[in-house]
């Protein structure tokens, strides 16, 4: 074990992934600065130039060859700098990475992972703070997860790269260095497609993912402390989406507040709602709560607290299942 | 640089310096492209009739595709468009599958195993980073494939074709980028996608090597493109060839070119086919005779003409089976919906 935060845990990740010949890291500055969010630091001494690949800055050429790289028996793992920027390699994404295992009928695949720092709250430039998961999520054949902690950065992560799919790997950039745990020296998988029950509690469930579940989690202490025996979700896996854990949930607790920092409308928090209301409406005490950013850019530096869900949104949205 | 396309065969048929290829070699592509024309209009007809959907006819083209394929080893890579079936059928694709997916059926695209072609690209320029990333791979693997990507005249103006030659250039990937400069992207003229002189000249922006080549000329195509992939297997990088052709056809079988277009340049072309200059030449050999040619033709109608029955033969998709292409393994919550989809009356 060693104590690591999140951008350490994805570095380790990365580290032994590597030891896998057929994997290969590529991106912007991804070598020789080790990325801009030094998550790669070190791995281009020790795998080389020709499996950790700086690359020159163009999204649709890093993700289109490292797509032709994966059918022809790689394993690549992409990292963009910020989702912001991913836009000009999405098309490659949608209609190449996406489609190929359907348009071929299994002969080509893209095993392939596509890491993507997401996320405002740190006072970033314009085009920095981005959280467009919901549009990886609608994509047919792409698998999205977004880890919260240590544990699970590495341990999704390695689970991406044994993936036989093309996996969209979110990663909160606010928490890279917010939180730090004990995590295994040696290789685990943390399973796609398993939501972690964080806290059991009976009186309402919060749900969410990725940066949100600092917020949440603030808002359990605020809550358990006044009294409200509160159930915890970090979904993990926008898709698939581990529906069961989170009605399952819904038939104890009959009240949920569901928390994404995208904005608000058709965000994968509607997607939760959604299921929630096909599977366990009859279980509902009360309306579900959304707390989200809004339907606006994130604003800059100076007036992005507006934007961002709060700790105070998500225990007063806790309250108003509560008076029902 | 640039300004005469290479050029081994006139279009009567003479020979211009030396033959890159032996009489018995010439008369196998020439078969092939014979082949390749039978199944084109073959096609055409059959939309016409209502068995195909959308077909995008390649005539005048297979000098470009066969000459070019044919430089090629098979575990070698094609990546090309919804326009290059003679190329992927001459690297190994069986008509059937082209046939399929023109009939409208996804396991067309299932190119067989060991044969290393890729389901046409149906966006314009996506695909020629893919033959940079496939040949980038082979590399990293330590094997010596090269990889060819067809695209045509229109492609060169997206912007994946500067990322691609460009990772091309930087990378020094064994990949041939082969442009069939057929003249037209539906109703644009080539002089009105790019204000470069050639097409060939953007190879030199990107520091890649660079040919331009009579495209209907299958002699100068194969030349050309057998010195691309010679030099990419010895680890010199990739080229950008301009095969010079013309797209005798509409764009599509839903396309009218009389909107745009006359029919001069049709006639001109016409006195250049990429077949009859072959023909004459190897006539003059005393290679060709009007009884093998016959033959050839109908046998290839007689293979094409299985193919389809093949394909037609083939039940459609079950509802089940459209979830099946997704992924490795169906997931849960597509699952659910296969059994939604199950409950449909
Ligand atoms: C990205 C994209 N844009 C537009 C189209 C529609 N489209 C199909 S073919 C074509 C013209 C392509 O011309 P060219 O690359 O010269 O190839 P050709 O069809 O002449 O073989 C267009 C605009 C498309 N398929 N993909």
């Amino acid at each position: 074990m060693t104590e690591m935060n999140i951008a350490q845990a994805v570095n380790a990740g990365l580290a032994t992934a590597l030891e896998d010949e057929r994997v290969v890291l590529i991106g912007e500055d991804v070598g020789t600065t080790g990325g801009v969010f030094r998550v790669s630091d070190g791995l281009l001494a020790r795998f080389g130039p020709e499996r950790v690949i700086d690359t020159p800055v163009a999204e649709s050429g890093i993700v289109g060859a490292a797509f032709g790289m994966a059918i022809n028996g790689l394993k690549p793992i992409v990292e963009i700098q910020f989702m912001g920027f991913t836009y000009p390699g999405f098309d490659q994404i949608i209609s190449h990475v996406a489609r190929i295992r359907n348009r071929s009928r299994h002969r080509f695949t893209a095993p392939m992972v596509i890491r993507i720092p997401y996320g405002a709250g740190i006072g970033a430039a314009e085009h920095h703070s981005e959280s467009a998961e919901v549009i990886y999520a609608h994509t047919p054949g792409l698998k999205v997860v977004v880890p919260s902690t240590p544990y699970d950065a590495k341990g999704l992560l390695l689970a991406a790269v044994e993936d036989p799919d093309p996996v969209v790997f979110l990663e909160p950039i606010r928490m890279y260095r917010a939180i730090r745990e004990d995590v295994p020296d040696e290789p685990y998988t943390v399973p796609i497609g398993v939501a972690e029950l964080v806290e059991e509690g009976d009186d309402v469930t919060l749900i969410g993912y990725g940066a949100m579940m600092k917020e949440i989690g603030a808002a359990f202490e605020l809550l358990t402390a006044s009294g409200v025996s509160v159930e915890v979700i970090d979904v993990r896996s926008l898709v698939p989406l581990d529906t069961e854990t989170i009605i399952e949930s819904i038939r104890k607790t009959g009240r949920a507040v569901v928390v994404q920092e995208a904005p608000r409308t058709a965000g994968f928090g509607a997607e939760i709602v959604a299921q929630i209301q096909e599977h366990a409406l009859f279980s509902l005490e009360a309306p579900v709560e959304r707390v989200t950013g809004w339907d606006t850019i994130v604003p800059l530096r100076r007036a992005e607290k507006h934007y961002m869900p709060s700790t105070e949104d998500i225990v007063q949205a806790a309250h108003r299942t509560l008076l029902s | 640089m640039f300004d005469t396309p290479l050029q081994r065969l006139t279009p009567n048929g003479d020979l211009l310096g030396e033959s890159p290829l032996p009489l018995e070699e010439i008369r196998r592509l020439y078969q092939a492209m014979l082949s390749a024309r039978v199944y084109d209009r073959k096609c055409s007809v059959m939309q016409r009739q209502g068995r195909l959907a959308t077909y995008a006819q390649f005539e005048g083209q297979e000098a470009s595709q066969i000459g070019a394929v044919a430089a090629l080893r098979k575990q070698d890579w094609v990546v090309g468009t919804y326009r290059d079936a003679g190329a992927m059928w001459f690297h190994g694709y069986p008509w059937v599958n082209l046939i399929l997916g023109r009939t409208g059926d996804e396991r067309g695209g299932r190119a067989p195993d060991g044969v290393n072609v890729t389901p046409p690209s149906i966006t314009v320029g996506g695909h020629m980073i893919h033959a940079v990333g496939t040949a980038w791979a082979s590399r990293i693997k330590g094997d010596d494939s090269v990889s060819l990507t067809l695209f045509g005249d229109g492609a060169t103006s997206e912007g994946d074709f500067h990322e691609a030659m460009n990772f091309a250039g930087v990378y020094k990937t064994p990949t041939i980028f082969m442009c069939q400069n057929n003249g037209w992207a539906i109703s644009m003229p080539r002089d009105r996608q790019t204000a470069s002189k050639t097409i060939a000249h953007k190879s030199i922006a990107y520091g890649v090597a660079g040919a331009l080549v009579d495209g209907n000329d299958l002699l100068a195509v194969y030349e050309v493109c057998k010195q691309a992939v010679d030099r990419a297997r010895a680890g010199e990088g990739a080229t950008l060839i301009e095969a010079l052709t013309y797209r005798m056809g509409p764009h599509t079988t839903t396309d009218d070119p009389s909107r745009y277009r006359t029919n001069e340049g049709v006639e001109e072309w016409a006195q250049k086919d990429p077949i009859e200059r072959v023909r004459r030449y190897l006539e003059s050999e005393g290679a060709w005779d009007p009884a093998w040619q016959a033959e050839v033709e109908s046998e290839e109608s007689d293979r094409v003409e299985t193919a389809v029955s093949e394909a037609e033969a083939l039940t459609p998709w079950t509802a089940d089976e459209i979830f099946e292409g997704m992924f490795a393994e169906i997931p849960p919550h597509l699952a659910y919906q296969q059994s939604l989809l199950r409950r449909r009356p």
